[in-house]
């Protein structure tokens, strides 16, 4: 048997530092995260949240799906999901823009 | 009769280790690798309408905002952490059959159920508050068609649209689409999990899973974990977008 066993302490963490991130998020929501720099304008509440969001996925996938310490393949596969992923969205954003259909930048 | 090597070794392989595996590492990470396939599917599945929502958000962004802002953020929340709780019980469960603690076991994987039902029971609340105020899209409800209350200035009623400057009540109906599209996807996922952790609780009881053999427990704890991600990132995009510009 050459399975990793991840202790319980390790589970307690990430439940907490996954509560101590939804707390986080919900105050983040709240404050106006919008800085003018001469004339552009960067709004970036969304950023600020799709970065917290991104960390606990992270914490998600390392230790409770125990990615951290799975095989080789298993770490192909997953980053083959954020590859198409990206693929998915990057290329159709490459359409929408280059044809500016919105009028608000990000 | 002489009895070759393979035939011994067989003899004192475990119950549950198909044929067609070596031994039951080489099972168990077949199943972990298979799910992960899986997974990757059902990613690209929501990142579909994860797609759909970047789209129309930059399309129609105070709209979003306005309509966003109607959803109530302390249930939401609350879910979010009744999901969080029951990733961490799912995981306490993998564990436990691990180390072939059974009461624990069983124990965490009932807690896991219960959850997924809390969370469930409050998306039902949610949702009735959305069928009342009119605001499930088109015709979806017979005799209820898409047609919020819109707030005037001044006027504080929660079950009424509040909208941001340059949004419309037909825009609004887009963010609804997308979110009864989105949760709705979702919460079928958590039925389904439900439904799959019940299994884990009778096969559980009838003590099939050890430290040698637990491949469901963890595949199905994979997927668990899979619909805690997609609500991870379901409750910033659908209910935080707009909170900033309330004051």
């Amino acid at each position: 048997m050459s399975e990793h066993i991840v202790p319980v302490k390790v589970y307690i963490t990430i439940f907490l530092v996954l509560l101590a991130g939804t707390l986080l998020t919900v105050l983040a929501a709240f404050h106006d995260f919008t800085y003018h720099l001469g004339s552009r304008t960067f709004a970036l509440n969304t950023p600020i949240a799709l970065a917290i969001a991104v960390t606990k996925a992270t914490f998600v996938v390392l230790y409770f799906m125990h990615v951290r310490y799975s095989t080789r393949l298993v770490w192909v596969i997953v980053t083959s999901a954020l590859f198409w992923l990206v693929i998915l969205f990057a290329l159709t954003f490459a359409d929408y823009w280059t044809r500016g259909w919105f009028s608000i930048g990000w | 009769m002489i009895e070759s090597p393979a035939a011994t070794e067989h003899i004192q392989a475990h119950p549950a280790l198909q044929h067609h595996f070596e031994n039951m590492e080489q099972q168990r990470e077949a199943g972990t690798l298979g799910m992960w396939v899986f997974l990757v599917t059902e990613i690209m599945f929501f990142g579909g309408m994860f797609l759909a929502y970047t789209l129309y958000r930059s399309k129609f962004p105070a709209d979003f905002a306005s309509a966003s802002n109607h959803l109530d953020i302390t249930l939401g929340a609350v879910n979010t952490g009744v999901l969080i709780l029951s990733s961490f019980t799912m995981a306490t469960a993998v564990w436990s059959t691990q180390v072939g603690k059974r009461q624990t076991q069983i124990l965490c994987l009932v807690l896991t159920l219960l959850l997924g039902l809390t969370f469930l029971g409050i998306k039902a609340v949610e949702y009735y508050d959305k069928y009342e105020d009119a605001l499930v899209p088109g015709q979806l409800i017979p005799g209820r068609p898409f047609g919020p209350e819109v707030a005037q200035e001044g006027d504080h009623d929660r079950h009424k649209l509040h909208l941001l400057p340059g949004a419309t009540v037909e825009h609004v109906q887009m963010f609804y689409w997308i979110y009864f599209a989105m949760t709705g996807m979702h919460a079928l996922h958590m039925v389904i999990g439900a439904g799959l952790i019940t299994f884990l609780i009778i096969f559980s009881v009838k003590g099939r899973y050890d430290p040698e053999y637990h491949s469901p427990v963890e595949v199905i704890g994979l997927y668990w974990h899979f619909v805690d991600i997609i609500w991870i990132f379901l409750f910033p995009l659908l209910y935080l977008l707009g909170r900033h510009f309330e004051h």
